[in-house]
């Protein structure tokens, strides 16, 4: 497409950001540019706020013994780093911040669907927030953030329940952002832009939206049970009472697992914007890439059980939750060799965004691929609740989302602020979290094939070596998340210095200003041409 | 300080066999982290931008590779599939000579009994080379009793028996861990697994200072302090079935469909009366749920199981 | 950009004409339903998966709900669903005044369920069948019984809250009716209202028979 050349005069002061001033403006504002950057804001403070229990963590962890927290404590912090970290951080992150502010400017839309609902998920957000900082205030949870009963019904002291609204209203947040996703990706697409010509992103949150709208009412009406029964002291889930703890488990995990891809989806997407990008090609096998992503959503939904193998949960049970979560494999493989081969022939340019993708493909490789010994039944039954399991999910969440997630803001940083972040710091700073990111959580993958089990606030001596290289791992990590936090606020200083286009992308929000406008396009686009057309002399083999 | 281990102590029949499977993954793993890799490296260093490589006949999709990336993989996860299901299924089933030792896990500890008498907390003794069945529930939360040398773990249930077994191979002492968070000493519920040679194991039964009245006959005292025997015992007529040949045997309820007597039906007969009715009787019997300690029932169960059938001698 | 009058007050800014904007509405209320079917849904696979458990005290609990104020209940709502249809209609031919009318048959037949709904609660109460510590059941199923009241009122307490967000619903409608808001080209919340309280008549067209009916003949 192209089209740079047509904002080559910019108004300095004809943007988004400049469309009002002052708090009001801003806690008022219905566009979804705007509402972006409020997310941007919340998600931010809860990341550091769940990040600063993981290094307490770690820090507690460096002896077997009980050093810096009590047990009490350290139960605490694991069930809030957990809390925060999914709840408050990962479920929203690319949906709430990448995917308000893209989807209507990838689409050639003026705005999400519902833009007044847009503003209320944003506080519903908040609301949740409060109940569950209130709790952590409070005294804190100690349930884990699986909630398993009876012991969150019944056995635990802490502040369940307020934390539990928390999750109820912030479901919520999500329910009412991922429908307006679906309308607006359902009926507001620019004329000519059929569905095959939609960006992988917008595929990745259209299918995250459809996992969202199916699967978050069932944690919300779980959570409500649990909290009637810890309230009203009945037994829906407590086996002394006559109730069923593995139906927790199971309602819990038919949430729980779709919410998995809720957070790796998107930053599938990212990757496919960004390596398409930089490797100056179109996306190797763009159908099969989109067939991936629904063929994971719908996957998504048949495979919880695998957390429940050595729950009590029946043999026939295991061997059909087993075989589907293998299925999961062959989607997710599908992405990772596409996105190899989009780079095979392309013309790489080394840009920070395309260093985060990097990253994110070897990262969620190692996570898809040990994702394999947990579907396993034999092997899960060793490693299931030990630290492989950790290792395992930060692989895919940290490794794989917070990658893709960073990945995503490097690239539409300058589209979001109209200005260029300092790239030496950006690139040291993805080298960093790699180093980071493996040395925290490999040996963990050792530690738990030696049989450590999670959630252990003492530990044999002989695990210590290893504990000891996680948690200096994690202090590199620690720094690698400051450094970006730190040059992109920089960058707001300088004056706005980029054009449209400054990384000669494809995909209508590149037409348009940077920053956009509040109506975002002048004019609504008409789209003739397939996506993810550089110029280049590949062409289709088919 | 730096001689840590990398890899666990096995030392269980299905350790070794889950080991082979776990280096095969290991195997494909790598297999697939290199070509990624391999693939990532190559193209990042060769198509470089402003490198010299031609780019001529670069391609957009083409349907052969992905499906062979789409079949091959589907293929190694069925084989992987089927090799650990199989062995799933040898970890699930307990030999029919399984000895049985019964477990009972509550915040923090867990207490082992076994049918001998011998009691134990948080240590659990063993022969090796016979396999080894727990039957185990829990008092309050759920718990998970896991020996990682054995590559063993499974659930403890509160309300309900859960079972798993295995059969060590060399003597020694190995971590038992709970592996299901249980609350603040969760990392505290840990103990030993002692395996030792079976005529050592022998002595230690005898001779042990724990060793006490073997379970059958704590439950038979049990069976009589409660006046069970009031209304289960061969002339009790209505009031209640006669309990002498029961054990394994299909039970006719009231409501027509039949159950098999096994530990947790006779636990919950104990425990909640009202469940299940056999056929013939009327529902008189009160729950013994406040009388009752855990330990009991399972002394009460062992008893149940050794009355000998009567009439069909 | 040059807007005329009416598109000012009915479309907003960033539709392209009315029909995207009514399509969007109902799609809207569409996937909030599928949202909702999955939130009742996990209370109903909870009922089925306990009454298969416990039949006997499912059905002894059972015995102890009113059937005649339910099936009143029921035969309540079926009425409203009509009068709702009706609202709707009298929206799409722009008749502002039936649909006020029915609007408020509506509302009236709406409070008449939460009324009835009220005095079974009471009743429940007295009963000491309302679940927690002063939970009362005579017989041998008392554990279980608890659980399906507890189910019970989980179950009808947040299908009450729908009914009175829907309430709510209709009295904006009505509000917006009176300040001459819709016409026959602008009606669509009219209708979105109108599938959601289509939805909470269904449900508990479900909740009637789980209830109060099945294993009643035992």
């Amino acid at each position: 497409m192209g089209k740079a050349e047509h904002h080559a005069v910019v108004d300095l002061d004809n943007d988004y950001i400049h469309a009002g001033y002052g708090v009001k403006s801003w806690l008022l504002t219905v566009d979804h540019k705007r509402i972006a950057i409020l997310y941007l804001i919340s998600i931010t403070i809860f990341f550091f706020v769940g990040g600063f229990f993981a290094f307490l963590l770690r820090l507690e962890l460096m002896t077997p013994q009980g050093d810096i927290v009590s047990a009490e404590t350290y139960n605490k912090l694991f069930t809030m780093h957990g809390v925060v970290m999914i709840f408050f951080f990962l479920i929203p992150s690319i949906p709430a911040v990448l995917g308000n502010f893209l989807v209507p400017l990838m689409i050639g839309a003026k705005d999400l669907a519902f833009p007044k609902l847009n503003l209320l998920s944003w506080y519903v957000y908040n609301i949740g927030g409060i109940f569950a900082l209130y709790a952590l205030v409070n005294g804190g949870v100690d349930t884990g953030w699986t909630f398993y009963t009876p012991y969150s019904s019944t056995y635990s002291l802490s502040n369940v329940v307020p934390v539990v609204i928390g999750a109820f209203i912030l479901g919520f947040s999500s329910i009412l952002t991922a429908v307006n996703f679906i309308v607006t990706i359902h009926k507001m697409r620019a004329p000519g832009l059929t569905w095959f010509k939609l960006p992988l992103f917008i595929w990745a949150s259209y299918a995250t939206s459809i996992i969202t709208v199916l699967a978050t009412p069932v944690i919300a009406i779980t959570l409500a049970l649990l909290a009637f029964e810890r309230v009203m002291g009945v037994g829906i889930f407590d086996p002394a009472l006559g109730g069923d703890p593995i139906l927790f488990q199971h309602l819990f995990w038919f949430y729980s697992h779709p919410a998995v891809y809720i957070m790796i989806l998107p930053s599938m997407g990212v990757v496919s914007e960004v390596v398409s990008c930089f490797a100056r090609k179109k996306i190797f096998g763009y159908k099969f890439m989109a067939g991936a992503i629904m063929a994971i959503a719908i996957f998504s939904f048949l495979v919880w059980g695998h957390h429940m193998f050595v729950s009590g949960q029946s043999v026939y049970a295991g061997y059909v939750f087993s075989a589907l979560s293998f299925m999961v494999a062959i989607p997710s493989a599908i992405k990772v060799f596409n996105w190899t081969a989009t780079l095979y022939k392309g013309n790489i340019e080394f840009r920070t965004p395309i260093l985060y993708a990097f990253g994110f493909i070897g990262l969620f490789t190692i996570g898809g691929l040990t994702g394999l010994f947990l579907a396993s039944l034999a092997t899960n039954v060793h490693l299931t609740d030990t630290y492989f399991v950790v290792a395992h999910f930060h692989y895919i969440m940290v490794g794989g989302a917070v990658m893709g997630y960073l990945g995503g803001i490097h690239y539409w940083w300058p589209k979001m602020t109209g200005r260029m972040y300092n790239e030496a710091w950006a690139k040291f700073s993805a080298l960093i979290l790699f180093v980071g990111f493996n040395l925290t959580f490999f040996p963990q993958f050792i530690l738990g094939y030696l049989g450590m089990p999670r959630r252990y606030y003492i530990y044999p001596p002989e695990f210590q070596v290893l504990n000891v290289l996680s948690t200096a791992g994690s202090t590199i990590l620690g720094l690698g998340y400051i450094i970006p936090m730190v040059y992109l606020l920089w960058s707001l200083r300088k004056e706005k210095n980029v054009g449209a286009n400054l990384w000669g992308a494809t995909g209508l929000e590149w037409t348009t200003q940077s920053p956009p406008t509040t109506h975002n396009f002048e004019k609504i686009p008409v789209v003739t041409g397939e996506p993810y057309m550089y110029h280049q002399e590949a062409k289709s083999a088919a | 300080m730096w001689s840590f281990p990398l890899l666990p102590d096995s030392a269980s029949t299905i350790a070794d066999k889950i080991d082979a499977l776990f280096y095969f993954l290991v195997a494909v793993s790598l297999f697939f982290s290199l070509v990624i890799t391999i693939g990532l490296a190559y193209s990042a260093a060769r198509f470089r931008k402003g490198s010299p490589a031609s780019r001529k006949g670069a391609l957009n999709d083409y349907l052969p590779l992905e499906l062979a990336w789409s079949l091959i993989p589907l293929a190694i996860a069925l084989f992987i599939f089927g090799w650990s299901a199989k062995l799933y299924l040898d970890m699930r089933v307990p030999p029919s000579n399984a000895m049985e030792v019964y477990v009972v896990g509550k915040q923090w500890m867990w207490k082992i009994q076994h049918p001998e008498g011998n009691r134990e907390i948080n240590e659990l003794h063993i022969p090796v080379g016979r396999p080894m069945k727990l039957i185990m529930t829990s008092q309050d939360v759920i718990h998970s009793f896991y020996i990682p040398a054995f590559r063993v773990k499974q659930d403890v249930l509160p309300g309900r028996y859960t079972t798993q077994w295995f059969q060590a191979t060399k003597p020694g002492e190995y971590h038992l861990f709970c592996a299901e968070y249980c609350g603040t000493s969760h990392s505290g519920m840990i103990g030993k697994v002692i395996a030792m040679e079976p005529a050592e194991y022998e002595q230690w039964l005898m001779g042990s200072s724990r060793a006490g009245i073997a379970m059958a006959s704590s439950g038979k005292e049990l069976f009589d302090r409660y006046g069970c025997r009031t209304c289960h015992r061969q002339d009790s007529g209505p009031r209640g079935p006669a309990l002498d040949g029961l054990w394994g045997k299909r039970v006719q309820l009231a409501d027509g469909k039949t159950v098999v007597a096994d530990q947790e039906y006779i636990r919950e007969s104990i425990l909640n009366p009202a469940a299940k009715t056999v056929a013939g009787y009327q529902q008189l019997m009160p729950s013994y749920r406040n009388q009752l300690t855990q330990d009991q029932v399972n002394q009460l169960i062992e008893y149940i199981r050794t009355l000998a059938p009567v009439q069909e001698k | 950009m040059p807007h005329s009058p009416e598109s000012v007050q009915a479309r907003a800014h960033h539709f392209v004409d009315m029909e995207q904007q009514r399509e969007a509405g109902t799609l809207g209320m569409w996937a909030f339903l599928v949202t909702e079917i999955m939130f009742f849904g996990g209370l109903f696979l909870a009922y089925a998966m306990y009454r298969a458990m416990y039949p006997e005290a499912f059905a002894a609990a059972s015995h102890r709900l009113n059937i005649i104020l339910g099936a009143l209940n029921t035969g309540v709502l079926i009425c409203s669903s009509l009068t709702m249809v009706l609202a709707v209609r009298s929206a799409q031919l722009g008749e502002v005044k039936a649909l006020k009318r029915y609007l408020v048959a509506t509302i009236v037949l709406g409070s008449a369920f939460l009324v009835v709904k009220a005095f079974e609660y009471s009743h429940k109460i007295h009963e000491h069948l309302v679940p927690g510590a002063s939970f009362h059941f005579e017989g041998p199923y008392g554990q279980h019984a608890e659980i399906f009241f507890s189910l019970y009122f989980m179950m009808t307490g947040l299908h009450a809250l729908h009914m009175i967000i829907g309430i709510g619903v209709l009295l904006v409608l009505l509000y917006m009716a009176q300040r001459g808001r819709f016409t026959a080209e602008y009606y669509s919340p009219v209708d979105i209202a109108g599938l959601y309280w289509h939805f909470v008549d269904i449900v508990w067209i479900y909740l009637f028979p789980l209830l109060y009916l099945i294993g009643r003949d035992t």
